[in-house]
């Protein structure tokens, strides 16, 4: 049982990549609008000739 | 991709035409046929032609397109090209792109999404369109060397999107970077929970089955490690906002759920010290997620409300034409000042209230009166800012602009009555504070008990009440029971904003109710008509050559009458048309007007009774003998008068608040069956704030209205509610937004929100119930903090779980 040592504190660091992954996401504006990209999902990408980039980050 | 438009071209079963572009009923407006298809107007013609040029029929394809006519304004948007436009809107990237964000009107649903986003293709130049539907805000880029903005704007004006330019950029950017940290911090708190939680499990099973002290150890300080950057990061807020009310020498909710986060993490950390004792650390972290949770829906709610003003101001026009000697230039609204001499061409908004110099023309008021029927304007009469010119060019002397201008002070008026609006107090609030300090008291006094007995088990027992009372249940009873009706209650048509209003609406108090587009339909019908109907392509051929209201409801009541053609149409400014349809005379129009013009009154119109004083008369005089009569008037919905009984039936006191005539507003509400006194006609929408804010004192006020004129008295009552087909201003200062059109919802919204309140009171009495055995048996010394740290969440499980269950918004329930 001892592997518990090593393995809970690499999950904890996979945890905390992910935090991470998260925060720089919702930093960055991809949660701000929820129903659009939905929305946009659906239709084809015809006619869009710049696809639509999500806000600048800040 | 199909580029045709034969499917949506149909024959209904009733031989009905639909409009090929809107698909609603082609026969009602000014049926236009083009390329073989039919619409019901030019706006829709225009559309389609656009759709069709640039190949993207596909639109015709998209399920989720609703029916919705195109309503263009047919500017020029020429100011849009003006240096001062551009220096206030419009930002230039370095890659010599140009991009501006605007405000559009008439966006609704996804098939919008997908034509916005297709600028490009539409519009040669256009780099990017990027529509944020839920707030029907669209960031454009476009290359300034091959496209002027303007012909962006028109091409967006004519698919039935006018845009305006987005003036609360600045205060939107603010209220993102803090809806981007609260989300910040809810995923955090999260994760950590989630961990937490996990390892707090493996703790649990092994006091049961039995697990190695080192292990046990290890875990206590990987939760203690996990749940610390939980207190310092997201759980931070509680303790701020703690502090702040203590220092202000007040008991809010924050002050106890910091309390009990502080004494479970310093308990729980000494425990993991001396290596004895329970940690608290799993619950702790629920809690700080759960509470950022509830806090972030309700604080999502709220936003629409900010934004009201802002719109607003986006209605009103960027630039003016300033005369100048003989010449006329453009300049920005900013720059006009009082004595300056404006020119207003047809189809502009006047940019700032004065009296008309040279020039007879009418103007739509409907921005400011929600009058819907054009008003004749003439040298000496006072105009406003946001009002549109329909007719003729007008010279207009500025007397005030800008912020003091009508629509200035008007828009001030949303902003003050939506600060001065009553904060109603939820009752978990209230409760709050006495729970507070009760819990404290008892926790000192069940210290004191133990005390002598055993210092150790006093202080044990006296931790295990606080952790076991902790309010998480109280605290999540009102936004859980709110956030799942809200939910509910949008699948039904009802947009619900404000947490409070549900609490306000299951009460008793005033309700005001907007009449034109609110109790009635808002358009104008022919009503009565008496006279030979022979006469009918007569007057058709008359009406054909007006946009007046009453020419279109004459051609919307006969549709199987097929017009004659006229000669020599002249039509007068709040008078009538008068003209030779197949060699005689014919006049149609004010009783005034056209008796001044005849000779005669037929015996037949003579005897006719007086017409019932909510119609607006108009008389059709042949050769001069006056030989017909018709009655124009707002239709009311047909479920009006049931919601009024079933108001009055419920405890509100109904009164009419309008703009229209009071004569009209009185007959209505004799239909209606309310009391003269409590009708109320002619109201600006000053006084209609004034009205509001004065029945505040006497306790809740409700405002039902549509238009922009009710705005302020929308944002102004206690809970404010916009009807769908209303102006944007209106839906964005509202707490509610009833989306399917008319009232009909209204006694819905009312039975919901007593059955949400029901819910909220049930889980109050719920979180209460377990806190009232859990202090109990704390005091009694029965329970120690472990066994609390288990008994605290059951409170809330059982709050969400009954929440979850309840009825609040249903097809059956109403």
């Amino acid at each position: 049982m001892s592997v518990l040592f090593v393995l809970v504190p690499l999950a904890i660091l996979l945890v905390a990549i992910f935090v991470g992954a998260y925060v720089w996401s919702s930093r960055s504006g991809q949660f701000d609008d929820l129903t659009t990209p939905a929305m946009r999902a659906v239709h084809d990408d015809e006619g869009v000739s710049v696809p639509p980039q999500p806000p600048e980050a800040r | 991709m199909s580029t045709t438009l034969s499917p949506e071209f149909t024959l209904g079963a009733a031989e009905q035409l639909t409009c090929a572009h809107c698909g609603l009923e082609a026969a009602s407006g000014d049926t236009r046929v083009s390329a073989g298809a039919v619409y019901c107007c030019a706006g829709c013609e225009t559309a389609a032609s656009i759709i069709k040029q640039s190949g993207l029929g596909g639109f015709y394809a998209l399920p989720e397109r609703r029916p919705v006519r195109v309503s263009a304004s047919g500017r020029s948007y020429v100011e849009f090209d003006h240096e001062a436009f551009a220096a206030a809107h419009v930002r230039y990237a370095a890659d010599g792109l140009a991009e501006a964000t605007f405000y559009l009107e008439g966006v609704h649903c996804a098939s919008c999404v997908w034509l916005v986003e297709r600028m490009p293709m539409i519009v040669p130049g256009a780099v990017r369109a990027e529509l944020d539907v839920t707030r029907a805000v669209a960031r454009l880029a476009w290359d300034p060397q091959q496209v002027a903005l303007s012909a962006l704007a028109q091409a967006l004006d004519q698919l039935g999107y006018p845009p305006h330019p987005f003036r609360g950029l600045r205060a939107d950017e603010v209220r993102k970077a803090e809806e981007r940290k609260q989300l910040t911090r809810i995923g955090v708190a999260a994760a950590i929970a989630g961990n937490v939680m996990t390892i707090a499990l493996a703790l649990y099973s092994g006091v049961f089955s039995g697990m190695e002290r080192e292990f046990e150890r290890y875990f206590r300080w990987l939760s203690f490690v996990l749940v610390t950057p939980a207190i310092i990061w997201p759980g931070r807020v509680f303790f701020t906002s703690a502090w702040q009310a203590l220092k202000n020498k007040r008991l809010h909710m924050d002050v106890p759920i910091a309390l009990a986060l502080a004494v479970g993490y310093v308990q729980g950390a000494v425990n993991t010290l001396r290596d004895n004792g329970p940690i608290y650390f799993d619950a702790v972290a629920t809690l700080i997620f759960l509470l950022l949770v509830g806090r972030f829906l309700q604080h999502r709610a709220q936003r629409g409300a900010a934004d009201s003003a802002a719109l607003l101001g986006a209605l009103a026009p960027v630039t003016a034409r300033l005369v100048d000697g003989d010449t006329v230039k453009e300049v920005p609204t900013e720059a006009i000042l009082p004595g300056m001499l404006l020119e207003v061409r047809p189809g502009d908004t006047l940019a700032a209230d004065g009296v008309v110099e040279r020039g007879h023309s009418s103007l739509d008021l409907a921005l400011l009166t929600g009058e819907s029927r054009p008003v004749s304007i003439r040298e000496g009469e006072q105009v406003f800012a946001g009002t549109v010119n329909l007719s003729a060019p007008l010279r207009v002397r500025v007397e005030e602009a800008g912020i003091t201008s009508r629509l200035g002070r008007l828009l001030r008026d949303v902003e003050e009555g939506a600060r001065e609006r009553p904060s109603v107090v939820l009752l978990a609030d209230r409760i709050a504070g006495h729970f507070i300090a009760v819990i404290l008291v008892l926790a000192v006094v069940t210290a004191g008990i133990w005390w002598k007995t055993d210092m150790y088990f006093a202080i044990d027992s006296a931790i295990a009440l606080l952790v076991v009372t902790c309010p998480c249940a109280l605290a999540i009873a009102t936004p859980m029971a709110f956030t799942v009706a809200v939910g509910r209650a949008a699948t039904r048509g009802i947009l619900i904003k404000g947490a409070h209003s549900l609490e306000t609406l299951t009460g008793r108090g005033i309700i005001f109710l907007d009449k034109t587009g609110t109790l009635t339909e808002g358009r104008m019908v022919l009503e009565a008509y008496d006279g030979p109907s022979e006469l009918r392509p007569w007057v058709l051929a008359l009406e054909k050559t007006s946009r007046h209201p009453v020419a279109s409801a004459f051609a919307a009541a006969w549709p199987d009458v097929s017009a004659m053609e006229p000669e020599l149409v002249e039509e007068t400014l709040g008078g009538g048309l008068e003209g030779r349809v197949a060699g005689h005379s014919l006049v149609v129009g004010r009783p005034e007007w056209v008796l001044a013009r005849t000779a005669a009154v037929s015996e037949e119109v003579q005897s006719l009774s007086v017409l019932e004083a909510r119609l607006t008369p108009v008389l059709i005089a042949l050769d001069g003998v006056v030989v017909a009569r018709a009655g124009f008037g707002d239709p009311l919905r047909p479920s009006a008068k049931r919601l009024i009984s079933q108001l009055g039936a419920a405890g509100w006191e109904v009164r009419l608040l309008s703009g229209d005539a009071p004569s009209v507003v009185q007959a209505v509400a004799s239909t209606l069956g309310i009391p003269a006194s409590q009708a109320e006609g002619g109201a600006s929408p000053e006084r209609k704030r004034a009205a509001v804010a004065a029945a505040r004192e006497h306790g809740a006020v409700v405002m039902v209205g549509d238009g922009v004129n009710d705005a302020a008295a929308i944002a102004g009552a206690t809970v404010g509610i916009a009807v769908r087909g209303g102006a944007e201003a209106s839906m964005a200062a509202a707490d509610v937004y009833l989306a399917r059109g008319g009232v009909e919802a209204l006694p819905e919204l009312m039975a919901g929100a007593k059955r949400t309140t029901n819910v909220i009171h049930r889980n109050m009495v719920v979180a209460l119930g377990y806190n009232a055995i859990g202090v109990t048996m704390a005091m009694m010394g029965i329970i120690d903090p472990l066994f609390a740290a288990v008994l605290m969440p059951l409170g809330s499980v059982t709050v969400i779980l009954a929440t979850w269950r309840a009825r609040t918004f249903t097809a059956e329930a109403t």
